[in-house]
């Protein structure tokens, strides 16, 4: 089984909900980056989610944009990116998810990107900007090299979209089934939450629409929070993803013992809510 | 297969899925709404009365006497006056067909980006004469440099959002414009202002601009012949999609765009995506891109804010690759100058960005006049007026 989908067996054998960690790979730099998603990583969290730094992150508020400015003038590329993702993975087994915006994929080459990836441990790619009528060619190289394109829907993604994207999204053979990404608001990535508990139901819907685990992002920024977008232990999401609140701890950070504390101490906070007695 | 709204390789819809709907929806308005003979009619009737359309032609003769002395390469020099129309250029014709879908689709707040300020003063033209609150994001630097538009558009009632991040020019404002439409999608429309973005957005804006090849085309032939020759300058590219569309059926007419070369386009300070980018994706669609071999899009750089986009719309990138159209760019001194040559030979002020395509008439006219053994009637899209870079123009020609 996929290392991806095995870790998703394990959290649903154990009743746990999934803590996905969005970090700005490059942000200090490229080798902090490493450090920091291994201190994610022991202190719980489950997936990593290895943000390349777009010079146009449309999709993104203002502190994943200051964060990915700050990764670029440190060098950060994308096949820098997934150079910090194999030294991850040399350290740990954690399912590892390279978040990206299209164009870096396309200008290096979609084949040469899924192949780079398999190299470097990843399991899953998810381009933000790739709606899935988009992705097919993608889907394929990348499925050849075992690794899954991960499916967005969003607020707006109505009965009929939700199905579209469903049936572009099927894992083909070689693929994992990995997840879907289910955007909780209307809105840039770091906005303030919205209605968590809402989503979390919606989560639900689409778990049961798509048949694949799902993660709720966007709004998440506190243990508290992660708990209610986790929704109940039998329902609601599959886990949770948070960058933003991430990025902004580093951000404000003095130093690089001071990051390893902050992302320590906070991926604690949500690990410990996420496993909480709902 | 390739999904919806493709030239070619080129366009499509690379957008986060919060916007698909939201463009699904507009493209529906725009197949279904758009066509309709009372939509039709209260378009065409405000591009009469309110816009002031048609606009004219108006020969060239002094300064093709001085771009050719000894006549051998223009035969006429036509100008299609999209500065005459009601706020100084073209875009208020896709601003007011925008903005009357918008309303028809029950949307209640606006937003739009703008360069050079052209495209958000017809934005907040359109938005305060139909009565809907708009607002313009503009890159900081371009609201230096194009000061009275701000005031215009403040005037007309709508707000300027200064955009700081990136280069601080047009990019960055469609960024920020991006932003704000994937948080207020449910109630927002999204005014584009060029003939590029996500589809329907080109197929959109080339459809409301090709008024203006299609009233030339039917000038000329009133006028005895076609010319043999559209010129027009190319940013995003909407003003030469609405003349190239009336002319790309016609075998015999050459279409020239006219890039900005910025300070060269062997420097790293132009905008000349077509003669200079590789194919990428920027904004939604996918095209030529001025970016770097790691995919990060290079800042672009021209004295003409509606130029400076390291972009181009995706039916341009077509017509480059199948050789329908023919690309060209001329530099920041140039355009200037022909700036200035035009004031001076015709008594009229064109903007920075329509100055571009003035500068390359005398290379494409000796070119097409080689090519056919006589010299070329040529018609050039004379897409704005200059007031807005008065200060530009006045301090670079003050010692001329």
């Amino acid at each position: 089984m996929h290392r991806i989908d095995q870790r998703f067996v394990e959290l649903r054998r154990a009743g746990r909900k999934a803590l996905c960690v969005y970090l700005c790979v490059g942000d200090p730099s490229l080798e902090a980056s490493g450090f920091l998603a291994l201190e994610a990583i022991d202190a719980g969290a489950d997936i990593l989610e290895l943000g390349v730094p777009f010079s146009d992150p449309t999709a993104d508020g203002p502190t994943l944009a200051r964060a990915a400015e700050r990764a670029i003038a440190a060098g950060a590329t994308l096949e820098r990116v997934l150079e910090v993702a194999s030294r991850i993975r040399a350290r740990s087994e954690a399912p590892l998810v390279l978040f990206t915006y299209y164009n870096p994929v396309l200008v290096v080459g979609e084949a040469k990107v899924a192949r780079l990836a398999r190299e470097a441990g990843v399991d899953a790619l998810l381009v933000v900007d790739l709606p899935p009528e988009e992705a097919g060619p993608l889907r394929a190289v990348c499925a050849a090299e075992g690794l899954g394109v991960v499916p967005l829907v969003s607020p707006t993604s109505h009965a009929a979209r939700v199905e579209a994207i469903r049936h572009a999204s099927m894992p083909l053979d070689g693929a994992p089934r990995a997840f879907v990404y289910s955007i909780s608001m209307t809105g840039v990535t770091g906005a303030s939450p919205s209605d968590l508990a809402a989503a979390a139901r919606d989560a639900e819907a689409m778990r049961r629409a798509f048949d694949r685990p799902v993660l709720l992002g966007f709004g998440i920024d506190s243990g508290a929070s992660a708990r209610l977008a986790a929704g109940e232990a039998s329902g609601g999401a599959d886990g949770v993803v948070v960058g933003t609140a991430l990025a902004r701890r580093i951000e404000q950070a003095a130093s690089g013992d001071e990051q390893r504390r902050a992302v320590r101490a906070f991926v604690s906070e949500l690990r410990r809510a996420l496993d909480e007695p709902a | 297969m390739l999904g919806a709204g493709y030239f070619g390789q080129f366009g499509g819809r690379f957008v986060a899925e919060t916007l698909v709907p939201a463009l699904e929806e507009l493209d529906r308005a725009r197949q279904e709404i758009l066509p309709t003979p009372a939509f039709q009619a209260e378009l065409h009737e405000l591009l009469r009365s309110y816009v002031g359309r048609p606009t004219p032609l108006t020969e060239a003769k002094r300064l093709a006497r001085r771009i050719d002395p000894d006549g051998g390469a223009i035969a006429e020099l036509l100008l299609k006056r999209e500065d005459l129309c009601h706020t100084g250029a073209h875009k208020i014709n896709n601003a007011l067909g925008q903005l009357l879908l918008a309303k028809a689709m029950g949307k209640t707040r606006i937003i739009a980006e703008t360069g050079a300020g052209q495209h958000g003063v017809a934005t907040a033209t359109a938005a305060a004469l139909l009565g809907l609150p708009c607002e313009v994001y503009q890159g900081a630097l371009d609201m230096e440099r194009q000061a009275p538009n701000v005031a215009r558009m403040r005037l007309l009632g709508a707000r300027v959002v200064p955009v700081e991040s990136g280069s601080r020019t047009l990019k960055d404002a469609m960024n920020e414009a991006l932003r704000d439409w994937v948080t207020n999608v449910r109630t927002t429309y999204y005014c584009v202002g060029s003939a590029a973005g996500p589809h329907p957005y080109p197929t959109l804006v080339a459809s409301l601009q090709r008024i203006i090849g299609d009233e030339a085309r039917a000038s000329c032939i009133d006028r005895g012949a076609l010319p043999d020759v559209v010129i027009a300058c190319v940013g995003g590219g909407s003003n030469a999609i609405g003349i190239f569309k009336a002319f790309e059926g016609d075998a015999s007419v050459s279409l020239y765009g006219v890039e900005a070369a910025g300070l060269g386009i062997d420097t790293d300070k132009h905008a000349a995506t077509l003669s200079r980018g590789r194919i990428g994706v920027l904004h939604g669609a996918k095209s030529y891109v001025l970016c770097d071999d790691a995919g990060q899009v290079t800042e672009a750089h021209s004295v003409s804010a509606g130029l400076d986009y390291p972009g181009v719309g995706p039916e341009h990138a077509r017509l480059r690759d199948t050789g329908r159209a023919t690309y060209v760019s001329a530099t920041d001194t140039e355009a200037l100058d022909a700036a200035l040559e035009v004031a001076r030979a015709e008594g009229i002020v064109v903007a920075l960005e329509t100055a571009h395509a003035f500068a390359a008439i005398g290379a494409i006219a000796r070119r097409e006049a080689e090519a056919r053994g006589r010299p070329a009637r040529i018609l050039v899209c004379l897409s704005g007026r200059g007031d807005k870079d008065l200060d530009t123009i006045t301090a670079y020609g003050g010692g001329k």
